[in-house]
Parts: structure tokens; sequence; C-alpha cells
């Protein structure tokens, strides 16, 4: 990234879980939520994580704000050891990376006032207080489109939209450097959807502030990232510009993923068969192969690894591009 | 000639609260062609599913119905739960968002295929499972014969989707109501849930009325659509036509802001955001258009009168901006 260090920098992240039987038992195994996931976000730069459910990209999101500890792997965050940071400067750092999750009505707490939630991590973080604290409070409501009257009223008062407002405005509230937000819009309604969004590019552009977005909605990824990556049984499958992913996946689930999205003709694009695998007993070699159309021997026994490719790109299949998007078709049944 | 599979005519939900009457359905009326595919569309709070439940008999307790539903000419409203029972499942079966709401944790997926078909046909147990086992095949579930042994529990969710459309299409019914189908389901999921759901309709000819707050599915899965806002249908016609070219600012608000692959590949920028959200059952505007407090285009008659259903190229539109451009309908225009 043209010799500037990265904000964020991520080296071989494993997280593993264990799983027990019953409520008390002993572990009967173990899985591998995140696999050794490697990732970079540039200062002013927006990541899209995008995957499935299990695929890993939540927990990678949790792994990056501390909010778990990984297995394995290393963080620097903007010049520091960020893995390393423990008490006080640990909880100083977490001024710069704030999150915004997915449903707000549990995110904020019901019985206290918008403006004393978005006031907490101030007051936390001994930034502001008195008159100059309820002065930021407004002017943070307004940044995010609210009265700054809204501070009075309690979160059952807002829409889910507005409530998401709420949380972006104290996720904005210590001026972070990066911010998570992890399916911001999946609650909300379309039209609604859409104003998060919008004013979430307005808060990137006046701010320049780093983003991790995490979605299970390539279409939505490709719309507010710079580069995405897409994940895989917790691991990143592809990675590249958002826009060179979208208009030529390299990785065949990607090519799924892609046509799964897209309407236009009623003519279906590649349909996979099968579904997600195992977390507890993954296939062997390519996790994908399985239910990957063009999977071959060598795939059942190896792991592809990421590998670089022209243009900035990344790719984790031996065969990286040989399926098009416009070639794939299900077979007629 | 024949009649339309179902027809319902000024169909009303409405729901109590301060001891009135709110209309969350408001005099909806469409009918169903055999073998047709028709998506009923809108956001949260529309009165998409709401509708749904009223069509095969099944209110909120506390609603209160009116209006007309006719299954092939017979009138629907009013029969009694015994009727009722036999129509549902029998003809008519239904596939909900959630998968394995509709299934019985304790049973095995066979027992509750075989219970279904057996409400509706005479047959011995063993010829039930057989048969359940058929069923399994036709949904594409993986090892239909060990499957068919199966607790819930133990299946993805995807598959538990196969086996509710397993067990709504056990006594062969003519129409499908199926409500937010593949929303809970991941997308490379959805995708193959959906071109079963499309291969079932070419093979056995079904109807289709498919409830969905997703566009893009709706564009792709469905013949015509009815686009409900605030419990009225605003807009209805092909959906070709619709896509090609939506009359309603709704409508067109909906279609363009919806993040797409296919035009901008991936783009970024500002998406055009109806501005305000879906109203509240209970704060609804009473007088004029309900979409009017967001709309673009409003102008004086809409905040005096509600529109009627006005005609334009075969697209029905409930905007003012399109009056005198075909013929309203009559039974509508009462307000002026």
């Amino acid at each position: 990234m043209n010799g500037e260090p990265a904000l964020f920098e991520a080296n071989g992240l494993v997280k593993v879980y264990p799983v027990r039987r019953g409520l008390f038992g002993a572990a009967a195994g173990h899985i591998r939520a995140v696999d050794g996931v490697s990732l970079a976000i540039a200062r002013g730069e927006t990541l899209g994580l995008v995957g499935e459910s299990g695929s890993g990209k939540s927990t990678t999101g949790r792994l990056l704000l501390r909010l778990e500890e990984p297995t394995k792997g290393e963080m620097r965050f903007d010049g520091e050891d960020w893995t390393a940071l423990s008490g006080r400067r640990l909880r100083k750092k977490r001024r710069d990376i704030q999150m915004v999750f997915q449903d707000p009505q549990s995110s904020l707490h019901p019985l206290l006032r918008v403006g004393d939630q978005i006031a907490e991590p101030l007051r936390v973080q001994r930034m502001a207080g008195g008159r100059a604290l309820a002065e930021r409070v407004a002017a943070l409501l307004t940044e995010v489109g609210l009265s700054p009257f809204a501070a009075d009223r309690y979160p059952s008062e807002f829409s889910g939209g507005q409530r998401q407002r709420v949380a972006i405005a104290r996720a904005l509230a210590t001026r972070p450097k990066l911010l998570v937000c992890d399916e911001p819009v999946s609650a909300l309604d379309v039209s609604v959807a859409a104003q998060i969004l919008n004013l979430l590019a307005d808060l990137r552009e006046r701010t320049g502030m780093a983003g991790l977005f995490i979605s299970h909605d390539l279409a939505v990824v490709s719309r507010v990232a710079d580069r995405v990556a897409v994940f895989y049984c917790g691991r990143i499958v592809e990675e590249g510009r958002a826009a060179d992913v979208a208009a030529s996946p390299l990785h065949p689930y990607t090519v799924a993923l892609l046509a799964a999205a897209t309407e236009g003709s009623r003519a279906r694009g590649l349909v996979l068969s099968g579904e997600p695998p195992s977390r507890v007993a993954p296939p062997s070699g390519c996790a994908f192969h399985p239910r990957c159309p063009i999977a071959r021997p060598r795939c059942r026994v190896e792991t592809p690894p990421l590998d670089a490719k022209p243009g900035g790109r990344a790719a984790a299949c031996f065969y990286a591009g040989e399926l098009s998007p416009r070639s794939g078709s299900s077979p007629p049944v | 000639m024949t009649a339309p599979l179902l027809s319902v005519a000024d169909l009303s939900v409405e729901l109590p609260r301060w001891g009135r009457w709110f209309p969350a359905v408001n005099g909806v009326s469409f009918t169903l062609k055999r073998g047709e595919t028709v998506a009923l569309a809108g956001e949260s709070g529309c009165g998409k599913s709401l509708l749904a439940r009223a069509l095969i008999g099944l209110p909120p307790e506390s609603a209160r119905v009116s209006g007309a539903v006719a299954w092939e000419g017979r009138r629907l409203l009013g029969l009694p739960e015994k009727e009722w029972e036999r129509l549902r499942g029998a003809r008519i079966g239904t596939l909900f968002q959630e998968p394995g709401a509709a299934l019985d944790p304790v049973r095995t997926v066979g027992d509750q295929i075989g219970e279904a078909i057996r409400l509706h046909a005479r047959m011995s147990a063993a010829e039930a499972r057989r048969r359940a086992v058929d069923r399994l095949r036709e949904v594409s579930l993986p090892d239909p014969e060990s499957a068919v042994d199966e607790y819930p529990h133990r299946l993805s969710g995807g598959q538990k989707q196969r086996v509710g459309l397993a067990i709504a299409l056990a006594a062969d019914p003519a129409l499908l109501i199926a409500d937010e189908p593949t929303t809970a389901l991941d997308a490379t999921v959805a995708a193959e849930v959906l071109e079963l759901l499309a291969r079932l309709r070419r093979s056995r000819g079904l109807t289709l009325l498919l409830i969905s707050h997703d566009l893009g599915l709706v564009a792709r899965e469905s013949d015509r659509v009815l686009v409900l806002y605030a419990g009225r249908i605003v807009e209805e016609g092909p959906t070709a036509e619709i896509f090609r070219s939506a009359r309603h600012p709704y409508t067109r608000g909906l279609l363009a802001c919806r993040p797409r692959l296919d035009i901008d590949g991936g783009s970024r920028g500002r998406f055009p955001a109806i501005p305000g959200t879906v109203p509240d059952l209970f704060e609804r505007v009473e007088e004029g258009c309900a979409f009017a407090p967001r709309c673009p285009e409003r102008f004086t008659p809409c905040d005096r009168s509600r529109p009627p259903l006005f005609t334009d190229g075969g697209v029905g539109v409930r905007c003012f901006l399109y009056e005198g451009s075909g013929s309203g309908s009559d039974r509508d225009r009462r307000a002026s």
C-alpha cells in the first residue's frame, strides 16, 4: 500500500472454540471459527468482509475489536502492537476503534436517555464534561441527521433506522480512526437501509475515518467498501477491489454469491448444490470442494493458499478465474 | 372461461386499539390464475403477512376481517373451521420464513410428512412412509431413504425448508403460499431453494403466492407483482413491466434505493433513498395518500383524498399522477 504503513494489520488470525457435549460436558471437538486470516486496512479506507452465516466474518470483526482474544495471530493498530495492549493503555486506545452492530434494539439501553448513551464513551474516556459534553452530544445528533432535542428521549421513541443513527452517533463520539460495522442495515427496511448507508458514506468523507464493513450481502458491501474480502469456512477465499470482485470474480464461491445476488433476467446463473459444510468436521482439502462445480481430485487433498493475482487481487483456488459468472448455469433438472 | 383459482375482493383486516379499528390491510383486491406466480411485495408493516393469514383463514384472534375471498368461485370468508381445515393443506399449502417453524421437534420427518398426506387421503402407514420418501426426493433432500427417519434438529436450515416444502405439498395442493421462504437462509442456499420452487412450479403446475420484501427475488421469480404500502396495493401489474418502468413513486423509490451488482457493478456512491420511514399502523395519515409524507412528487390532491387505482399501460397504480392517463376504477373512486 504505497509503502505507507496500514492503519490496521492482522496476520494469521486463528480463533478456535471448543465444542462441548451437553451443558457442562467435556470438549467433544473444536471449531476453527477463524482459520488463518490476514488483512490490512489503510487510513481512510473501508474494507468489506462478506460471507454467509458461520463463515467467520463476524468473529474476525470481534477479534479486531478485541472483544475476544485470538487463539493465534498478531494485530497492529495505528503503529502499536494491538494484541499486546492491556489494562489502562488498552482502554485508552479503544477510543480509536468503535463499532456499530446489527440490532440497535439490543445495543442501546432501553431505560437510558439517548443523550446519556451518546455521552457515555466521552465520559469513560474523560474526553469531555459539563457544558462541553452536552454541546458535543447535540453536535453528534445533528451529524447523524437527528434533532439535538432527541437527546432527552428514550430509544423506544425512535424507529429502527433512527435507533441505528443513535448507535452511529455513539460510535462517532470519540472520533475513532476505525469504525467497525457488523451488518448495520440487515435489520432495516430497504428504504431505510439506503439512508443509513448514505449516512455512513457521508461520515467517511467528512471525517476520513477508516472502516471495516461486515455483511452477508455482496451488493451492499460493494457499494460501501473500497476492497472486499470474501469469507468461506473461516478463511478468506478471495480479496480485491470491490469493483473488480463484483465485475470478474475469481473464486467459484464468489461466482455463486454473485449469481445469487444478480437479478437481471429470469435465467439463473450458477446455483450450487449442497450447503456450507459442518464447521466441526470440515471437508479435507479445499473446504468448498463438495459444492464446487469445477472441483478436481487435487482440491480434495490440498488446501489452496490465498495467492496473489494480477491487479492487486488474491484468490484461494487452484483454478481461479476458470468459472466465469456468465458461463455458470445450473444443469437442467 | 375458467374461474380464477383464488379471487380476493375488497379484503380488509383491522386491528383494535384505543377502542377503534385500524386497517392493517385495507381494501385489497386481486385474483390468482392457475399456474401463475404472483408476488406480494412490500416493506415490514405493509400488511403482507397479515393478508396471507387472512387468506388461509388464520387471522389473529383480535382482528376483524371483511371483504370477499373465493376459491374456484366458492366463497371462503365465514366458512366453518372444519371446512377450512379441509381446504388448508389439501388445496392450499403454506411455507413460512423460519425453516422448521412448522416442524415438530420430537417427531421424525417421515412421520410429519406422512401425517400431512394421510390427513387428506386414506392409506396405510407403510404407504404413507413410502410417499414421504418420494416427497423428500422431489424436494431434492440428499439421501431421502434415511432422511425420512431423521429428527428436524439434525437438519440444516436449507434442509428444513425443503422438508417444510415437502409437508406443504404433501396433499398436492393447487396453491402454495410462501411467506418470505428464503429470508432466513444464506444467499447461496436461498438460491438453491428458489430453483427448487421454480422447478416444482413447472412440474406440478403449481400456483404460487410469493410474499417477499426482496425486490430482486420478486423480479426473478414472479409473473405479476402487487406492491403493498400501508395496507393497500399501490401498484400492480406484470413483473417485467413494473421493473422496466415502475409508475408509483414508492415503487420507483424502492427500486432505486437497492444496491444492485448487475447495474452499478460495485460502484460506490449515494443511494437515492426514500426519506422518512414506513408509518406505524396506528399513526397513519387519515386523509389523502398514505405515501404523501415521504413522496418526492407530492402535489395538492395527495393531501386531500385517497387516490383510487388508476390504470396506465396495463399497470394499476394508486397515484394522482396517473389521473386521466387511463380509466380509473369507478368502484374505488369515492373521495374527491
